[in-house]
C-alpha cells in the first residue's frame, strides 16, 4: 500500500514540476506547482511528518501560492503567451544539467547500499506525538534559531513593503 | 514490489531539483522562475524529511520548517521586487532586464 501511494504521489509531484516549467501561461504554471507541492505534502504524511504535512499545506499551498497568483494578475500581459518562452541558451542549461543528473544517479546507484537504515521505518511516532517532538526541539535546542527566523520575517515583510509600495 | 527505501526518495528529490535547475536556468518570465526556486527549496525538504524518517530523528523535520520558513522570505521579497521592477521596466521578462550589462 506504501509502495503504490509513494509512486501515485511521486508521480503527481514530477508531473506537477514538469508541467510548471513547461507551461506558456504563467497561472496555468502556478496551478500545476501547487499539485506539485500536493504531492510532497503527501509524500510527508508518508514518512509520518504530519505537522510538516500540514505547514505545507497551509503555508505552501494557502500561503505563497497565492502571493504568486496575485502577483501574476498584477504583472501579466496579454502579449506574454505568444512569446517565445525559454532564453537562447537553454541548450546549454539542458546538458549541464543532464550531465548533473547522471552524476546523481550514478552515485545514487552506486551507494545504495549504504541506506540499510532505511528499513526500520525509525522510531520518529513514538508514543509522543510528531508535533510535541517538533515543538519540543523547536523551543529548547533550536530556541535561538527560531528567534533568528522570526527575525528574518520580520526584515521580508518590511522588505516586500518598502519594495513593492510606490511611495514611502 | 518492492519496498520503498530512503534512496527512493533521495531519487525522487533529485529529479525534483534537476527540474527546478532547468526552470530557473532557462525561462524567461521571472514569475516562473521564482516558482522553479520553490520547486527546489521543496526537493531539499524531500531529502531532509526523509533522512529524518530513516534515521528516526526529529531534527530533519526542524531544519525543514527552516528551509520552509526561508522560502517564503524569498517568494515575498523576490516578489516584492518584481513588482518594483515591472513598475519601473514594464516588463517580466528576465533576458530583458540588462542594465548592468555592458
Amino acid at each position: 500500500m506504501d509502495t503504490i501511494l509513494f509512486y501515485a504521489f511521486a508521480a503527481l509531484v514530477l508531473v506537477g514540476a514538469v508541467l510548471t516549467i513547461t507551461c506558456k501561461n504563467a497561472v496555468h504554471s502556478a496551478i500545476a506547482l501547487i499539485c506539485s507541492l500536493l504531492g510532497v505534502a503527501g509524500l510527508y504524511l508518508l514518512q509520518q511528518a504530519e505537522f510538516l504535512f500540514a505547514v505545507q499545506i497551509i503555508l505552501y499551498v494557502g500561503g505563497i501560492m497565492l502571493l504568486f497568483l496575485f502577483v501574476i494578475m498584477l504583472v501579466n500581459l496579454d502579449r506574454e503567451d505568444k512569446e517565445r518562452q525559454f532564453s537562447r541558451s537553454w541548450m546549454v542549461a539542458l546538458t549541464a544539467v543532464v550531465v548533473v543528473g547522471a552524476e546523481l544517479g550514478y552515485f545514487l546507484y552506486r551507494g545504495r547500499g549504504a541506506f540499510h537504515i532505511a528499513e526500520g521505518g525509525g522510531p520518529v511516532a513514538a508514543a509522543v506525538g510528531n508535533t510535541e517532538m517538533i515543538a519540543d526541539s523547536l523551543f529548547s535546542e533550536y530556541l535561538l534559531p527560531f528567534e533568528i527566523a522570526s527575525l528574518l520575517l520580520l526584515v521580508a515583510v518590511v522588505g516586500a513593503v518598502v519594495m513593492a509600495k510606490k511611495r514611502i | 514490489m518492492h519496498p520503498v527505501t530512503t534512496v527512493h526518495y533521495l531519487a525522487l528529490s533529485a529529479a525534483l531539483l534537476l527540474i527546478g535547475t532547468v526552470g530557473v536556468l532557462t525561462r524567461r518570465n521571472i514569475v516562473v522562475v521564482l516558482m522553479s526556486i520553490e520547486l527546489i527549496l521543496n526537493a531539499v525538504n524531500l531529502n531532509l524529511v526523509a533522512f529524518s524518517h530513516a534515521l528516526g530523528n526529529i531534527n530533519g523535520q526542524v531544519f525543514a520548517i527552516f528551509v520552509i520558513t526561508d522560502a517564503v522570505a524569498e517568494a515575498a521579497v523576490g516578489l516584492g521586487i518584481l513588482i518594483a521592477l515591472f513598475r519601473n521596466k514594464e516588463t517580466v521578462r528576465a533576458d530583458e532586464i540588462d542594465l548592468l550589462k555592458w
